[in-house]
């Protein structure tokens, strides 16, 4: 990891005073720009919203479902979502306990699209069961009927990963946000500087909560690594542990780790690309981040692209019926179009990213983002709805597709993740200001300060 | 916080500045004083020379009791309403494993915030503070009664502070 931190763009690194100055002037009072997309990401989520209450009023039937297609666009998002959190605590957590140094620019706002992420994904089976408001018998709480709920199920394991997913990244997040809220209240003026003095929790940087601070972040790094590791194991459980062909494989936990990683740095990058750019970010976040994500993108993109072939090869070599059936009709049956969308964006396109001068332009990165995305998006879907349509009985299978209601939520959950977003954006450090001034030496007497 | 007590706040832009003070200080017998930095230095932190923080004993606790509650609650709850699920032992410990790890990181977690709020908290001294320090000042401020504000001041200003100022 040591040469990833090493920089190839030449610029002077800022003083401490310019990078609480800089980092200070991206909160601030919007402009008209960023209250027209937060109207229209608030129209969005408003349909989304309308489109929930719908089906909550008239039931799952208004969703595409068709027999024995019972998990689609849904489930799908879930998986989606979650996956999408699982880049921010590699960079957050992962990469901190590698001592990286560029991951110190582009974390925070990496940290909070995993926690707007598992936000998001954790609406989905509430929106997913139904009957929302039976949410809560997920949980193991004492009833009439005494009866508790089926530790040994995926189903349960995902309540416990995913809340718990919740909770730790969001204190990690809070946690890191502490000293930085501190040096903008510092500098804030009018209402700001109220609320960012009952958020700074008392914070003045001494040695003795610096002591305790480094502490409580190496540990809560040192139990998100796993953590994070383990949350879309149990996801992908949740197919693997099934035999549905197509779902049924030991590879699903670290082909589903490493897909997750692929599309979390993907979103990142599209992200940090607009990000940079409003918040004249260019001096923090440099060629060199986009080409260390790229490589990141590379990594995990290989290895997803290998879990593709390993699964084709498994069920060739399986000689089991069934399987290269599923697999047959995956590339070939109604669905090829979903298949090779997935196929293409996610194991080919990232081989553009061997080139270095993809990896350090900009609009090239940001255009692979958005395919990744799309291609993960497509994954999900081609291992969840086609595998179920194509099971064992050939007078069983059956052909799902959304409806509308499931589309509204889906473009629903975007807007809702991307109204925390923005919202987060404007109002806290997208920047971390005291982890960037840590990898820059403080001046000394007798040597002037570059 | 209550009011400070009087002593002398000194600030530095230099860090080898602030290090010689905090070493002059600490020859000079003094420990109650408060060292302000905008972000973690390791050579303050090798001059204020810290033990290891007990923060982590709270992450071991915290850990431990939530994997031991993963066990006992999934086990007794097994036990409690016994069904057979799919031909599984009622106590099926290897699933189990699952539930014990996420409770094990979550109480691990909420335990290390909760000793990084109690310990911080517990360790905060009032003291004199100035916005500058969380910019790009390193701060320090010495607790002293006024006969020996000269000696401090002396090594405060001999070691480089841009400024020294009384807080009453």
């Amino acid at each position: 990891m040591a040469t990833l931190a090493q920089p190839r763009t030449p610029v002077t690194p800022p003083t401490y005073a310019e990078i609480t100055r800089d980092v200070a002037a991206t909160l601030g009072n919007p402009s008209r720009g960023y209250y027209i997309l937060l109207g229209f990401v608030l129209t969005v989520l408003a349909i989304g919203v309308g489109a929930l209450l719908y089906q909550i009023r008239f039931g799952l039937g208004v969703a595409g479902y068709t027999p024995p297609v019972m998990w689609g666009v849904y489930i799908t998002n879930f998986v989606f979502w979650v996956g999408i959190a699982h880049s921010g605590t590699l960079i957050s957590a992962i990469l901190y306990l590698f001592r990286s140094a560029w991951r110190t620019a582009v974390y925070r706002t990496a940290e909070a699209m995993t926690v707007f992420a598992v936000l998001t994904a954790g609406l989905f089976p509430l929106i997913h069961i139904g009957r929302i408001w039976y949410a809560y018998w997920l949980f193991p709480y004492p009833n009439q009927r005494q009866l508790w709920i089926n530790f040994k199920s995926p189903l349960v394991f995902d309540v416990f990963a995913v809340s718990t997913y919740l909770t730790v990244s969001t204190l990690f997040l809070i946690v890191g946000l502490i000293p930085d809220i501190a040096a903008v209240r510092d500098v804030a003026t009018g209402w700001r500087k109220k609320l960012y003095r009952i958020t700074a929790l008392g914070w003045r940087g001494t040695d003795q909560q610096w002591r305790h601070y480094l502490k409580a972040y190496l540990y809560l790094a040192a139990l998100a690594t796993p953590l994070v590791l383990s949350v879309h194991s149990v996801v992908s459980w949740d197919f693997a542990v099934s035999i549905v062909p197509g779902w049924h494989a030991t590879i699903f936990a670290p082909y589903f780790v490493a897909g997750a990683i692929y599309s979390g740095v993907a979103l990142v990058v599209t992200l940090l690309v607009p990000l940079r750019k409003v918040f004249r970010m260019e001096r923090y976040i440099t060629g060199d981040h986009f080409d260390n994500l790229a490589k990141l993108l590379m990594l995990t993109g290989f290895i997803v692209g290998y879990a593709y072939a390993t699964e084709y090869f498994l069920a060739w070599y399986s000689g089991n019926q069934f399987e290269r059936a599923a697999f047959w009709n995956r590339a070939f049956g109604d669905y090829w179009w979903a298949t090779w969308t997935m196929i293409i964006c996610n194991a080919f396109l990232p081989l553009f990213l061997i080139f270095r001068k993809v990896r350090r332009s900009i609009p090239a990165m940001f255009v692979l983002s958005l395919f990744v995305n799309l291609g993960m998006w497509f994954e999900r879907f081609v291992i969840i709805v086609v595998s179920l349509s194509h099971e064992y009985e050939p007078y069983a299978f059956g052909h799902y597709t959304p409806s509308w209601v499931e589309w509204a939520i889906l473009c629903g959950s975007f807007a809702w993740f991307f109204t925390w977003f923005l919202l987060f954006a404007k109002n806290f450090p997208t920047v971390s200001i005291s982890e960037v001034k840590e990898i820059i030496p403080m001046p000394r007497k007798g040597r002037a300060h570059t | 916080m209550s009011k400070p007590p009087g002593g002398l706040l000194a600030a530095y832009r230099h860090v080898d500045a602030a290090t010689r003070a905090i070493r002059g200080l600490k020859d000079l017998g003094y420990k109650d004083f408060t060292v302000y930095t905008p972000a973690p230095n390791h050579e303050v932190n090798a001059a204020v020379g810290h033990r290891v923080s007990p923060v982590r004993l709270w992450t071991l606790v915290g850990g431990l009791t939530g994997c031991v509650t993963g066990f006992a609650m999934t086990l007794w709850m097994s036990y409690d309403w016994p069904i057979v699920v799919g031909g599984k032992p009622l106590g099926s410990v290897i699933p189990y494993v699952v539930i014990a790890f996420e409770l094990t990181v979550l109480f691990g977690a909420a335990a290390t915030i909760a000793g990084l709020l109690f310990h911080a908290w517990r360790n905060a001294r009032p003291a004199g503070y100035d916005p500058r320090f969380t910019d790009d000042m390193i701060g320090i401020f010495v607790p002293c009664p006024v006969e020996r504000r000269p000696a401090v001041q002396e090594i405060l200003r001999s070691a480089g502070a841009e400024e020294v100022r009384v807080e009453t």
